[in-house]
């Protein structure tokens, strides 16, 4: 019935798994790696002060200043979590503790599809959606004129796409929460907003923090709906109103001429290096805290 | 004091309901969009048709060739991330199962893996064509999203293989079996509907995603028919489309956005019955 024996397939299967681990395991160091190297070039040649904070992008006369794509994408993301922060935490407390379980079993599939859309529709909605609210609504109500495409619809629409992914690690983060603590405080005589202030938050803060952390991570990361709006004009942005460049844009948007000009293939896979090493930062940066949190708290 | 808390009391509540309904209002506002605007343009022609002439002009055809390589390169790269994704995480929940340290550490940069964003993912897939001297094709998309969905996959299966029961595995051992009998026949059965939901989920991220297969997958009119040339993509035919300013093509890359969203909701709600109905090689404990 079988080619191989028992011992002989479960060699197969052993080599199978051990192949496969390894080649998972060594997949950040591979992607590092294979980034720099691909970034040398460019590391070689110039100061990485100045690469990150010359203003001057003018591939053609190989100028690489990644200054206004690096401030442009902490506005995006800063602003995009600044909306988002707060919502989810007023959600997930709200679920957790003011309503029945059944409306879990409402709110679980919504945060499932919020997060199944792809980035793409994301964009195509905020197109559809949110450049006309800001050109028609929200830059009048400021008295400025604006497009539309700019580093607020970016924001905007980002935010959105982080709430499913900050929202799921909330709920489990109060969901985890033992419930004889909340039980003690509602006997002393605490009212349950005093409850949920005094005792549930300060409990969960690690969490709470971890899951900023993961989200921002996520929102620096996010290219093609951002893309889609953000305007893509190198320069400093001034006010949220105005257009911006964000790096996972320009890495996008110029796949294309990179390999006609020099170096420039070499600038793109450097940004690409930035966005995994952030993205690389937070996440070693969250885990560690909730490892430390988790240790004092058993 | 007391009737300030009061009120403060009743303000968050107040604002607690409509950060939550906002929610909610959102995504109906996303769908409805997406559904108003995608099925006015939306017909037989466009799903039946690859692009004909003067297509990006406002000329006839469809996005056949986008919707058949986005559905070949997701099942390419589900299967080749199931083939590699299964025995990890099998290997870490059957043969790792006492050693902690290891298992916290292998968890931890799956989490890593996962965090970073799908362009990183692109670029590095980017470079590696180019070292292999491979061009723009199907494979080389194929592989950069396997990777990216590679992380997602094994956590979601890990965290299903997590919950089988100790006892199973000391009645499985005691009747002679070893180890890679335990995972490969006991353990997948046992979470069968937990890796289907796995699967469909790597799906979803697979079909949807753009930025990593913006380098590497290429794009084409022809409809995919090798694994060595370009093929096209529903994410990046709706970006192109879009970024058109001919009307009419504009309005037929709302309706692929509708066709996109209408795939992905397909896949979860699948994956939402799917998940009820393989309980039958369940044992309960």
């Amino acid at each position: 019935m079988y080619l191989l024996n028992r011992i002989q397939r479960h060699r197969v299967n052993y080599t199978w798994m051990i192949v496969s681990l390894l080649l998972v395991a060594s997949l950040p160091f591979l992607l590092f790696l294979g980034l720099y190297l691909k970034s040398f070039l460019l590391i070689h040649d110039y100061h990485l002060g100045d690469l990150l904070f010359s203003k001057v992008w003018k591939p053609g006369s190989g100028k690489f200043g990644f200054y206004p794509f690096i401030v442009g994408s902490i506005w995006v993301t800063l602003l995009a979590m600044l909306i988002s922060a707060p919502i989810c935490l007023l959600t997930a407390i709200y679920v957790t503790q003011y309503t029945r379980k059944r409306f879990l079993r409402i709110m679980h599939p919504a945060i499932d599809i919020l997060a199944g859309i792809p980035s793409v529709v994301y964009g195509v909605w905020g197109i559809l959606v949110i450049v006309p609210f800001i050109s028609r609504f929200v830059g009048p109500l400021f008295g400025v004129q604006t497009l539309g495409y700019s580093i607020l619809a970016a924001a905007l629409v980002l935010s959105v796409m982080v709430i499913p992914f900050i929202l799921n690690i909330l709920i489990e983060v109060f969901r985890t929460i033992p419930v004889e603590l909340k039980e003690a405080s509602l006997s002393l005589g605490a009212t349950q907003w005093q409850t949920v202030k005094s005792v549930l938050v300060k409990k969960a803060l690690p969490g709470i923090i971890a899951a900023y952390g993961f989200g921002l991570a996520r929102a620096f990361g996010e290219t093609m709906a951002v893309l889609m709006v953000v305007g893509n004009v190198v320069k400093l942005p001034k006010s949220v109103f105005d257009p911006g460049y964000t790096l996972p844009a320009l890495i996008a948007n110029n796949y294309g001429e990179m390999l006609s000009i020099p170096k420039y293939e070499s600038a793109l896979m450097f940004a690409a290096l930035i966005l995994l090493a952030v993205s690389l930062f937070f996440n070693l940066v969250m885990h560690f805290f909730i490892d430390r949190y988790n240790k004092f708290s058993a | 004091m007391k009737y300030s808390g009061k009120i403060e009391e009743k303000v968050f509540k107040i604002l607690m309901v409509i950060a939550t309904y906002s929610i909610l209002a959102v995504l109906a506002i996303i769908i409805y969009s997406i559904f108003a605007k995608g099925i006015k343009a939306l017909s037989w022609e466009i799903l039946s048709q690859v692009p004909q002439g003067g297509y990006y002009y406002g000329k006839g055809g469809g996005i056949l060739n986008a919707i058949l390589g986005s559905l070949s390169l997701a099942f390419g790269a589900t299967l080749l991330a199931f083939i590699v994704g299964l025995p990890v995480a099998l290997y870490i929940n059957v043969f790792l199962v006492r050693r902690k340290k290891l298992i916290t550490l292998f968890r931890f940069i799956l989490d890593l893996v996962w965090g970073i964003p799908s362009i990183v993912y692109g670029a590095f897939g980017f470079s590696m064509m180019i070292l292999l001297g491979l061009q723009t094709s199907l494979l080389a998309g194929m592989l950069t999203v396997t990777l990216f969905i590679l992380p997602i996959m094994i956590r979601s299966m890990d965290e299903i293989l997590q919950t089988v029961p100790i006892g199973l595995s000391e009645a499985t051992y005691s009747l002679g079996a070893n180890k890679s009998e335990l995972a490969f026949k006991i353990f997948t059965r046992q979470t069968v509907s937990g890796i289907i939901t796995a699967i469909l989920l790597s799906f979803g991220r697979a079909i949807g995603d753009a930025a990593s297969v913006l380098f590497t997958a290429g794009y084409t009119d022809n409809l995919p028919n090798s694994l060595m040339e370009p093929v096209a993509t529903l994410p990046l035919s709706i970006f192109f489309q879009l970024s058109s300013p001919v009307p009419a093509v504009q309005d037929r890359a709302y309706a692929s956005a509708l066709v996109l969203t209408l795939i992905i909701l397909l896949v979860s709600l699948f994956s939402r019955g799917l998940g009820k109905r393989y309980h039958k090689t369940k044992i309960n404990f």
